[in-house]
């Protein structure tokens, strides 16, 4: 098999907020054989506007993004929601009709990276980077969106050096929501609050989540709470070697 | 907290909400138990999922041709000698119900629990008129009891605690009740016996219409129901245009997944079937039938955005999933219909500038939507009512340019990255060991419960060009 050339959109949180996991996928993408690429002058996915309504403005993020990643043979996303923008909204955002082909076939070809790892690299075996007990929440839109609950706990069930335990209702809301969380912070707190609760009464030293949106959320609301509970992103507790 | 001030914002709403304990008591007490009766309900039954596509390919070919079910129903009530009155408004409704009772020289109208009718306001419009409403639904009557409105479309009593119905119970018969649900709904039944043989009206709704037979169905777990449409002399029943449905093969669809979907039961206690009048020879019925036809806005949905909201069964699953919803409860939305559902109906009957703030009342998590037994696309909806809501410059101002300037910051990415390096510099008095704990103005928002990240040392940006020297030969 030839090497499979691989395109990161590291999104704007990705980015900005948690460039160590970007760098953690790359790392782990080439140890597994992947050519890996950063198309240049990648900014946001648009989902923040999408979402809030202003579709005007996303269409016009949507449009160069679909132009930056046209000659990508895999686009690889950290966060499922934003793999869920570009492969669920982007086609019915595009105008043009030469846009609109280029956003059907980007659409097809953009993974969510435990997507990616285990269903099209088929790579399910991974050693952890950490040790201790992990839970995993499941991120609305990768569930729900994308209807992905597996890939992720495959990983972390066969993961070396760590146990996974299932978080009592993983796949409720964290209360993030893009701009909810700021819209009704009281209402986006006490949901976290909530949360947070089932995440400590696991014992779990690590929170696994695979949106940054979510992470930012849990994280914020951890520390705040200065749990020892970390919240980390998928990408950062594989070592990319083992089987 | 009985009924929502609309002059308080939306979030200082759902903040007081939050700040009632019996009511977040007794609010996840209920969503949780119903959230896990809903879950084995369906767990138990392979085939639902087929049904729901099923229910949802009825609803929607129904309305394709909505014209023709309505005239066929129409048909056969009248052919069973019923009557049927169109109100294109909730104004017209109550006028046609108020000229019904008048008729019928009615001082007492016993009522089963109905949306419908608290949608239309019908129950202020009888007491003005001198007739009295009494509301025999065990939830209905608790909050009749209480002057409040319903705060869940099946529960609408949810929001109280069995101490807080005791108490209540207490004051009204001025002796100590125990808060015993057993006890309080015995007391409640006492009540009732009297009205349901004293009323000259019955008033329901109707959780389907049947077109090909003319048939109305209540779906009900107390009997009240059956008390309301046999007992008073006349029966008025009051629905949704878009409640009809062709058949009985199809009704079985949906009674199949409704009673799941909204309390887990394989069915509910009761399904009442009413054709019309009492007929000669039969023993009950009431002598009069009349079926009250509403739209109220959803005619104009046929071919509007909010289209799929007229699939709703009014089951309350997506209600009780919401995280939102299970927050704040119902009375803090503010409007008839609570929850996910009731942003779009509440947009429906009142229009898009009456959702602006609730359009946001929620996560978008889309537990709404897959918990709903005909798969009713709420998120996009939602999304939807947002665009409008900016669209149509009813958005406020500054919100408005905040969004517009990003959208301009993420098509320019040389800006979009001198961005980053501005907010670098600008967080530096609020940054500790990567994270900032607290943040002026709106910022707030975010920091007062949760550490916000720091913007990193260097971006990935910053980072790809020494990351790329490290690819293998």
């Amino acid at each position: 098999m030839t090497a499979p050339r691989v395109a990161l959109m590291v999104t704007c949180l990705g980015d900005v907020f948690f460039p160590e996991v970007g760098v953690s996928i790359v790392r782990l993408l080439r140890r597994l054989g992947a050519t890996v690429e950063f198309p240049p002058g990648q900014t946001c996915c648009g989902l923040p506007l999408f979402n809030s309504g202003y579709h005007t403005e996303a269409r016009a993020v949507a449009a160069r993004t679909v132009a930056l990643f046209r000659d990508a043979d895999n686009v690889v996303v950290p966060s499922g929601s934003c793999a869920w923008m570009v492969k669920h909204e982007y086609p019915g955002l595009m105008q043009d009709p030469a846009l609109k082909k280029d956003a059907l076939r980007l659409s097809g070809r953009t993974y969510e990276l435990s997507q990616f790892l285990v269903k099209v690299l088929g790579r399910r075996g991974f050693r952890a980077t950490v040790g201790g007990r992990v839970t995993y929440h499941d991120s609305c839109h990768l569930l729900r969106g994308l209807h992905e609950a597996e890939s992720p706990r495959e990983i972390l069930r066969n993961l070396e050096g760590v146990e996974f335990v299932e978080l009592p209702g993983a796949d409720e809301c964290c209360g993030f929501g893009g701009s909810f969380a700021v819209r009704l912070p009281e209402v986006s707190s006490q949901i976290l609050a909530k949360k947070l609760e089932n995440v400590e009464a696991t014992g779990a030293a690590c929170l696994v989540a695979c949106d940054a949106g979510c992470l930012m959320q849990m994280g914020g609301g951890l520390r705040r709470r200065r749990s020892r509970v970390r919240a980390v992103h998928l990408a950062e507790l594989l070592d990319g070697g083992g089987a | 907290m009985s009924q929502a001030d609309l002059s308080v914002p939306f979030r200082q709403r759902a903040g007081s909400a939050m700040k009632d304990a019996f009511l977040q008591e007794a609010l996840t007490i209920a969503t949780t138990k119903f959230i896990g009766l809903r879950r084995e309900a369906f767990g138990d039954f392979p085939e639902g999922e087929k049904l729901r596509d099923v229910a949802r390919e009825i609803k929607e070919a129904t309305l394709q041709h909505l014209d023709r079910y309505l005239e066929q129903l129409i048909d056969n009530v009248e052919r069973l000698g019923g009557k049927v009155h169109f109100a294109s408004t909730a104004a017209e409704a109550r006028g046609v119900i108020l000229e019904i009772a008048r008729q019928a020289g009615a001082r007492m109208a016993v009522k089963s629990k109905s949306m419908a009718t608290e949608e239309i306001h019908l129950n202020e419009a009888l007491e003005q008129a001198g007739i009295t409403p009494v509301e025999t639904d065990l939830g209905e009557y608790i909050i009749q009891l209480a002057h409040e409105r319903p705060s869940h479309i099946i529960a609408p009593a949810i929001h109280k605690t069995k101490g807080q119905v005791a108490d209540l119970f207490s004051k009204e018969l001025r002796r100590t009740v125990a808060a015993d649900p057993e006890v309080l709904t015995k007391i409640a039944r006492g009540e009732l016996r009297e009205k349901f043989l004293q009323a000259d009206l019955g008033i329901t709704g109707a959780n389907f219409a049947i077109a090909d037979t003319g048939t109305i169905v209540l779906v009900t777990n107390e009997g009240n129901g059956r008390m309301v449409t046999s007992l008073p002399r006349v029966h008025v029943a009051v629905m949704g245009v878009e409640k009809v449905v062709p058949s009985m093969t199809d009704l079985m669809v949906f009674l199949a997944i409704l009673a799941k979907s909204a309390t887990g039961q394989k069915l509910s206690v009761y399904t009442t079937l009413v054709q019309g009048p009492r007929r000669a020879g039969e023993l009950e019925g009431p002598e009069e039938f009349h079926l009250v036809v509403l739209d109220n806005g959803r005619v104009d949905q046929l071919a509007g955005p909010l289209r799929e909201a007229l699939d709703c069964l009014r089951c309350g699953a997506c209600l009780n999933v919401c995280p939102v919803y299970r927050q704040i409860g119902g009375h803090a939305y503010g409007h008839t219909y609570p929850g996910p559902i009731g942003i779009l109906l509440t947009a429906m009957l009142s229009g898009p500038a009456s959702v602006k703030e609730l359009a946001h009342a929620s996560s978008l998590c889309g537990a709404c939507a897959e918990a709903c037994p005909v798969r009713i696309d709420i998120p996009r909806m939602l999304i939807e009512l947002r665009r409008e809501v900016d669209e149509t410059k009813i958005a406020p101002r500054t919100e408005r340019a905040v969004f517009k300037a990003f959208g301009r910051l993420l098509t320019r990415p040389v800006l979009y990255r001198l961005a980053a390096r501005i907010a670098r510099l600008l967080q530096r008095p609020f940054v500790r060991d990567g994270a900032i704990r607290s943040l002026p103005l709106f910022f707030g928002d975010w920091t007062r419960t949760r550490d916000l990240p720091a913007v990193a040392p260097r971006t990935f940006h910053e980072r790809w060009k020494e990351l790329a020297r490290e690819a293998p030969p």
